[in-house]
């Protein structure tokens, strides 16, 4: 049996060097998938025969040396909300699924780089939801432990990861999406700058706040998928070169960010903060004006564009979404327009309050995900006695970025004393996702010296 | 319309279509509404600027 390189970078590596064969490791994730899929409910739809078709191609194409770069021959998974054609786009819920006639251009920029789309992912309906547990495809389990939430709601695309069933993961972000759940699972999780990745053939949840982004092992891993979905030439590997070397200077945004953390999520971050400042770096204690107003303005912009989208879909299908979908989406055609629009004109105000919390510095720290993997069916949470719901506080500590289109990235820092992942997440200025992923890059190796080793079952 | 009419109107409009189980969801939207209303100021609703000179009567 091939084993699985344990990240995409080492499987690019092998692959370009023709030490190893894109079709044996496609075979291999295929296998993971078939073993582990029952359980885990990782993927919705699995793609056998075009996966080892392409991956057959590619084997000829580098046998005869055209090689495309890092993703040539490399298997790859991509959430099932993102079109492939003529594939089912099911967006995790038991509403007909489109099937669509063209790919999406991250799918057809996948296709360029080389890449072996194995298949969809599974994800908390339509992506409105932070736990992968509502979904007409079974409810998603996290590796760590099957009992707990892998977070959502691209959670299908984390476990993917974990499990070696592919190298790199596509996931969507509208209020954490990403971050969440490679934050819960721990993996490496990047949310690009708003707009820098084309969000057409994406069925959206709201159309101002979606991102489309890269989920791995390794910040490394990160910068090669992001580079390919948004579309920049493929450059040869150097994960070296994109490490900087000076001392960063990074804020702690302490006011809002640190005030409910799980007792393990606070002492990780402690022990990161601290290690990153016994390494060189400059940390310094900021505030982001207007942070408290987050979820109110996420609220009112989140809920009436997600209830626009579906507005169709509830008139002919109300009964097919899960209740707790079908409740959001229904809430949201309540709010009045002129509240929309407080949200809408907040946006600049928020974006300018981030903008100015980062001046001088490189990037912003802070944890990616207040507590660890949330028991499946959780409803709400207890942190220093209080019980606290659990959407709100899985959203709570990404969904500003989202607001004001920062980049952000979780980069995992650990395990609590539970045995769960804990994650800590990079903030960078705006238009600036290279910069962010080197910054990711050398943090990396200072908080984790052998990143990407976090979970199993990739070996 | 202030967030305790509209709240009204939206739970009486969700019973009477058979969605009774919105009833603690809106409410709790009612405070998030109030609450981004209140904000005005603070998030710098144009019509609601502290310099009382840039909205002549």
């Amino acid at each position: 049996m091939t084993p699985i390189p344990r990240d995409l970078i080492q499987a690019a590596r092998l692959i370009e060097r023709r030490e190893l064969s894109p079709v044996e490791l496609t075979q291999a994730c295929l296998d993971r998938i078939t073993a582990r899929n029952e359980e885990l409910r990782a993927f919705i739809t699995v793609l056998h025969e075009q996966a080892l078709a392409t991956a057959k191609q590619a084997e000829q194409e580098i046998s005869k040396g055209h090689y495309r770069g890092a993703l040539h021959g490399v298997p790859v998974s991509v959430k099932d909300l993102i079109d492939i054609a003529g594939v089912p786009t099911t967006s995790g819920s038991a509403v007909p699924a489109r099937i669509p006639r063209h790919d999406a251009p991250v799918v057809t920029n996948l296709r360029r780089a080389g890449a072996v789309i194995v298949g969809k992912t599974n994800l908390h309906e339509f992506a409105f939801g932070t736990t992968s547990d509502e979904t007409a495809f079974g409810v998603v389990r996290n590796p760590c432990d099957p009992t707990r939430s892998p977070g959502g709601s691209s959670g299908g695309a984390a476990v993917a990861i974990v499990e070696g069933m592919s190298l790199g993961s596509v996931g969507t972000d509208t209020g954490g999406s990403i971050r969440i759940p490679s934050a819960a699972c721990g993996i490496t999780g990047l949310k690009p700058s708003h707009g820098e990745i084309d969000c057409e053939g994406v069925v959206p949840l709201s159309t101002t706040l979606d991102h489309v982004g890269p989920m791995t092992r390794t910040v490394a891993d990160a910068s090669v998928l992001f580079a390919a979905l948004a579309g920049h030439a493929s450059a040869r590997l150097d994960p070296d070169a994109a490490s900087s070397h000076a001392s960063l200077w990074l804020g702690v945004p302490a006011p809002y960010f640190l005030d409910k953390l799980d007792r393990d999520t606070r002492a990780a971050f402690d022990q990161t903060r601290a290690r990153l400042g016994s390494a060189g770096q400059n940390i310094q204690d900021v505030a982001i004006a207007h942070a408290d107003r987050t979820a109110d303005v996420y609220l009112h912009i989140v809920l009436p564009e997600a209830s626009w989208y579906h507005a169709p879909m509830l008139a002919a299908n109300a009964d097919k979404y899960s209740p707790g979908v079908r409740l959001r989406l229904e809430m949201g055609a309540y709010i009045l327009a002129e509240d929309y629009l407080r949200g809408i004109h907040a946006r600049p105000v928020m974006r300018k309050a981030v903008d100015r919390a980062l001046e001088g510095l490189d990037a912003l720290l802070l944890p990616a995900l207040a507590i660890g993997a949330p028991p499946i069916g959780a409803q709400s949470v207890t942190i220093d006695g209080n019980a606290e719901p659990l959407r709100a506080l899985m959203l709570r500590l990404t969904q500003l970025f989202n607001i004001t289109g920062h980049p952000a990235i979780a980069i995992p820092c650990g395990t609590g004393s539970d045995g769960l992942p804990r994650a800590i997440q990079l903030v960078g200025h705006r238009g600036a996702t290279a910069r962010l992923l080197e910054i990711a890059a050398t943090l990396e190796r200072q908080i984790m010296p052998d990143a990407g080793s976090v979970g199993g079952g990739a070996g | 319309m202030d967030v305790q009419a509209w709240l009204q109107h939206a739970l009486a409009d969700a019973e009477s279509r058979g969605l009774g189980q919105l009833k603690p969801l809106l409410e709790g939207l009612a405070r998030s509404t109030q609450a981004l209303r209140d904000a005005d100021r603070e998030l710098e609703h144009p019509a609601a600027s502290e310099d009382d000179d840039a909205h002549p009567a």
